[in-house]
C-alpha cells in the first residue's frame, strides 16, 4: 500500500515540517498554549516508555510493549476525553493511561510480575489493560452500551454526555472479536469510537497481511464512519477524536478512527525489528517524529522556548527517577495473597490450598 | 550425533517433514519471515516458499478454520499458535469442528491438523503467556494430544505428528525450548511410536509420572533423591490422550506408589485421570494413594509469585517423603 496523502481521506493539521495545514472538515480551535501542554505530555510519555525499556533491559521488567512514536495518536486522542467518558486500552496506551491519570510506576507491576493489573492510582474510568488481541473491543461496546442504558447518552445538555473509547492495533483488525465489535456497535449505535493505532505491524508481520483496504474504509462495510487521520499530528488527532466522541456522545454511533502512524522501536523488549524491516524505512518514519513536529511548531510560534524545554526535560529526568525508585520499591506480595482474588466467594478448596502453600513454606524455615 | 535445542530439533523435524510430504504446510502468527517469536520455523519460509510456510493474519479462529478447509482437500496443515493463552479464539473451531468431522462424516473425512503451542511457565512473562491447557483438548474426544520433554523427542514426534491422521494438539515446553540433547539426525525412523510413554529413569521405590517442562524437573529431583538411598522410577508420558496405559500401569505395578506431576492445575488435569486409572487397575498394589503435584487451582499468578505456584524439585521430593511414609 502506497503512503498517505494529506487530502480529504487523510487529516493533518500539523505536517512533518512543522506548518499548520487547512482540512475542509477539520480544524482545531484550541490555543498555543494548550498544545504546549499536549507537548509537555508527549515528552513525559516517552520519557516514561524509555525509562520503563531502559528498566527491562536492566533486569528490573520482565517486559514492555514500547509506545515510541506513537505519542501524538495517545495523548492527541486521550486529552479529547473528559468525564463521564470511558476509556478501555490495550496494552502500549501508557501515554493514555498518563492522561488519565495512572500513575506510570503503578505500570510498572504488571511488567515487572508483582501483581496483575491492580494498580491503586488507577480512575475507575480506565479500564484494566488487555492483551488478548482484539477482546476488549468487545467489552468496549458492552460499557457503551452500559452508558446508553444509564442515560448518560443523547441528552440536550452535551457536558451530561459521555461515550467510550478503545484502543487497539492493525494487527487487532483481523480479529472475529473486533469485527462483531463493529457489528454489535452499529447494530446498537452505541456510542463508542474505535481508535485503532496503525503502527504499521503486528509484530513482524505487516499491515498489507491484514487488509487490502486502508483499515478506517473497513467501516463503511458496517455501517458506520470510518477516517483515517496523521497519528504522528497530534493537533489532527485531537480534532478527530473530539468529533469522534462528540458525535459518540450525542447518540450518533460508533466511528473507526485510524490513527496512521509507526512504532519506531520493538514491538516489545523482546523483539528484534532488524529481522523483519529496513531501517531505511524506520529512517524515514523518524522524519515525522511526532514530538519534534509540534516542537519546531511550537518555537517557532513562540509559544515555547529554550527555558521552557528545559523545565519539561528536568521534570522528565525528576519523572524517571522516581520510576527508578518507584520500581524497585514495588510491593513484592507472596503467592498466599492470591488465593482469594479469583472469585468474589472463595470456595474452601482454594483456602485449603493457600493455608498448605503456607504450611510447606514454613517447613522451609524450620528446618533452616 | 548432533547437540541441539529443542526448539532447533524441531526446526530440524519440520524442515523434515515438509521435505518428505509434498501436502505438509505451515501456518502461523509471525511464523515466515521472523521464523517465529522462538524461531522454532525460522529459516523454513525461505526454504520451502510462502504457500508453503504462512504468515497469517492475526486471528486463530482463521488460522483452525482455514486449516480445515486445507485439511478436507488433502492438505496437512501444522499451525502454531503463538502462545498457550492464544489458543482459546480457535478453541470453537478445534473443539466443534477439528475434532469431530471425522465422526460426523461416518468416518470418511480426515482433518490431519498439527496444532503446535508452546506452552507452560517459569519464564517470567505477563499474563497468557505461561498456561497450561492441555486437559481441555485431553478431554476432547477426536483429538490427540501430545508433549516431548526433550529435543530428540521433539524431533521425532513432531515428524510423527504431521504424518499421522488424526488432528494432533501438540505442546511444546517454552521453557525447555532451550535445552540442549543429542539428536541424530540420520537415524531412519523414531524408536517409538508417538503415542507410547517412555520410562526415562528406571527405579524401584515410587513411580513420577509427569510429561513435558516437568520430565527435566523429575528427574532432577530423582537424582537428588538417589543421595538419599530413594530409588524413583521417571515415567515421560509423552502422549497425553491417549494415554499409554500399558507403561502406566506396569510401573505403578512394581513400585507401588505413584506420584502425578503437572504444572496445569490439579482439578480435572491429567493427574485426576491417571490416579483414577491407577487406583481402578492396581488397587491391590498400591502401598500408597496416588499423589498430585500440580500448579493451584488459581488463574496462572504474576511471574514474581510464578516459582512458588508451579511445581518445583522440592515440591516433588515432598510429595515423594508423603507417599515412602504412608
Ligand atoms: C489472541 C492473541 N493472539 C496473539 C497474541 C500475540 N500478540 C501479541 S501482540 C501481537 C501483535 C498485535 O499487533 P497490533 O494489533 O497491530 O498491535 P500493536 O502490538 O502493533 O500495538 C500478537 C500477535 C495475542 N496477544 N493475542
Ligand atoms: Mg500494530
Amino acid at each position: 500500500m502506497t503512503e498517505p496523502l494529506p487530502g480529504p481521506d487523510f487529516v493533518q493539521l500539523l505536517d512533518p515540517a512543522g506548518n499548520r495545514v487547512q482540512h475542509p472538515d477539520f480544524s482545531y480551535s484550541g490555543t498555543d498554549a494548550d498544545l504546549a501542554a499536549d507537548l509537555r505530555d508527549m515528552i513525559l510519555a516517552r520519557r516514561i516508555d524509555t525509562e520503563a525499556t531502559a528498566l527491562q533491559r536492566k533486569g528490573e521488567l520482565g517486559l514492555w510493549a514500547p509506545l515510541l512514536g506513537q505519542e501524538a495518536s495517545q495523548i492527541g486522542s486521550a486529552r479529547a476525553l473528559r468525564d463521564p467518558d470511558l476509556i478501555v486500552p490495550s496494552y502500549r496506551e501508557h501515554g493514555v493511561a498518563w492522561c488519565a491519570g495512572v500513575d506510570p510506576v503503578d505500570l510498572l507491576t504488571t511488567f515487572r510480575g508483582t501483581g496483575m493489573t491492580e494498580w491503586p492510582s488507577r480512575p475507575a474510568n480506565f479500564h484494566f489493560y488487555s492483551f488478548v488481541i482484539g477482546a476488549q473491543t468487545l467489552h468496549a461496546v458492552g460499557m457503551a452500551m452500559a452508558q446508553q442504558r444509564d442515560g448518560v447518552v443523547g441528552n440536550p445538555e452535551p457536558a451530561d454526555n459521555g461515550a467510550t473509547i478503545v484502543y487497539f492495533g492493525d494487527g487487532a483488525t483481523s480479529q472475529g472479536d473486533v469485527n462483531e465489535a463493529f457489528i454489535f456497535a452499529a447494530s446498537f449505535a452505541a456510542p463508542v469510537v474505535f481508535f485503532c493505532q496503525n503502527n504499521q505491524y503486528a509484530i513482524s508481520e505487516p499491515m498489507v497481511l491484514q487488509s487490502k483496504i486502508p483499515l478506517y474504509r473497513r467501516a463503511a462495510g458496517f455501517g458506520f464512519p470510518g477516517i483515517r487521520v496523521d497519528g504522528n499530528d497530534v493537533i489532527a488527532v485531537r480534532a478527530v477524536t473530539a468529533w469522534a466522541m462528540e458525535r459518540a456522545r450525542r447518540g450518533e454511533g460508533p466511528v473507526l478512527i485510524e490513527a496512521y502512524t509507526y512504532r519506531m522501536g520493538a514491538h516489545t523488549t523482546s523483539d528484534d525489528p532488524t529481522k523483519y524491516r529496513q531501517s531505511a524505512e524506520e529512517d524515514s518514519w523518524r522524519a515525522k517524529d511526532p514530538i519534534e513536529r509540534l516542537k519546531t511548531y511550537l518555537t517557532r510560534v513562540g509559544a515555547v522556548d529554550a527555558a521552557w524545554l528545559d523545565a519539561v526535560a528536568a521534570e522528565s529526568d525528576a519523572l524517571a527517577e522516581r520510576m527508578r525508585t518507584g520500581c524497585l520499591a514495588l510491593p513484592e506480595r507472596g503467592l498466599e495473597t492470591f488465593f482469594d482474588q479469583a472469585y468474589a466467594d472463595t470456595p474452601e478448596l482454594l483456602l485449603r490450598q493457600r493455608d498448605e502453600h503456607l504450611a510447606y513454606e514454613a517447613s522451609f524455615e524450620e528446618s533452616r | 550425533m548432533t547437540t541441539m535445542t529443542m526448539a532447533k530439533a524441531l526446526n530440524a523435524g519440520l524442515r523434515k517433514a515438509l521435505a518428505a510430504e509434498p501436502k505438509a504446510l505451515l501456518a502461523g502468527e509471525d511464523i515466515g519471515k521472523l521464523g517465529g517469536v522462538f524461531r522454532v520455523t525460522e529459516g523454513l519460509q525461505a526454504e520451502f516458499g510462502r504457500d508453503r510456510v504462512i504468515d497469517s493474519p492475526l486471528a486463530e479462529s482463521g488460522i483452525l478454520g482455514t486449516a480445515v478447509g486445507l485439511a478436507l482437500r488433502g492438505y496437512r496443515p501444522v499451525v502454531e499458535i503463538q502462545f498457550d493463552g492464544f489458543v482459546y479464539p480457535a478453541f470453537d473451531q478445534i473443539i466443534s469442528q477439528v475434532s469431530r468431522l471425522r465422526f460426523r462424516s461416518g468416518g470418511t473425512a480426515s482433518v490431519p491438523i498439527v496444532v503446535r503451542i508452546p506452552y507452560g511457565g517459569s519464564i517470567g512473562a505477563i499474563e497468557h503467556h505461561s498456561e497450561s491447557p492441555e486437559a481441555y483438548f485431553a478431554h476432547t474426544p477426536g483429538l490427540k494430544v501430545v508433549s516431548p520433554a526433550s529435543p530428540v523427542d521433539a524431533y521425532w514426534m513432531i515428524q510423527q505428528a504431521v504424518a499421522a491422521d488424526d488432528p494432533i494438539i501438540f505442546f511444546e515446553p517454552k521453557r525447555r525450548y532451550h535445552d540442549k540433547g543429542e539428536v541424530d539426525l540420520d537415524q531412519q525412523s523414531a524408536e517409538l511410536s508417538l503415542f507410547s510413554a517412555r520410562v526415562v529413569k528406571p527405579g524401584t521405590h515410587a513411580t513420577l509420572l509427569t510429561y513435558g517442562p516437568m520430565v527435566r524437573t523429575c528427574l532432577e529431583a530423582a537424582m537428588l533423591a538417589a543421595e538419599e538411598g530413594r530409588d524413583l522410577e521417571v515415567v515421560d508420558l509423552r502422549s497425553l490422550s491417549p494415554l499409554d496405559d500399558a507403561v502406566i500401569l506396569e510401573s505403578v505395578r512394581r513400585t507401588g506408589r505413584a506420584i502425578v506431576v503437572h504444572e496445569a492445575v490439579g482439578t480435572l488435569g491429567l493427574g485426576a485421570e491417571i490416579a483414577a486409572r491407577i487406583q481402578q487397575n492396581c488397587f491391590y498394589e498400591l502401598d500408597a494413594p496416588v499423589l498430585r503435584v500440580t500448579g493451584y487451582d488459581l488463574p496462572y499468578p504474576p511471574s514474581k509469585v510464578e516459582d512458588a505456584y508451579l511445581p518445583d524439585l522440592d515440591r516433588v521430593l515432598d510429595a515423594v517423603d508423603r507417599s515412602l511414609s504412608w
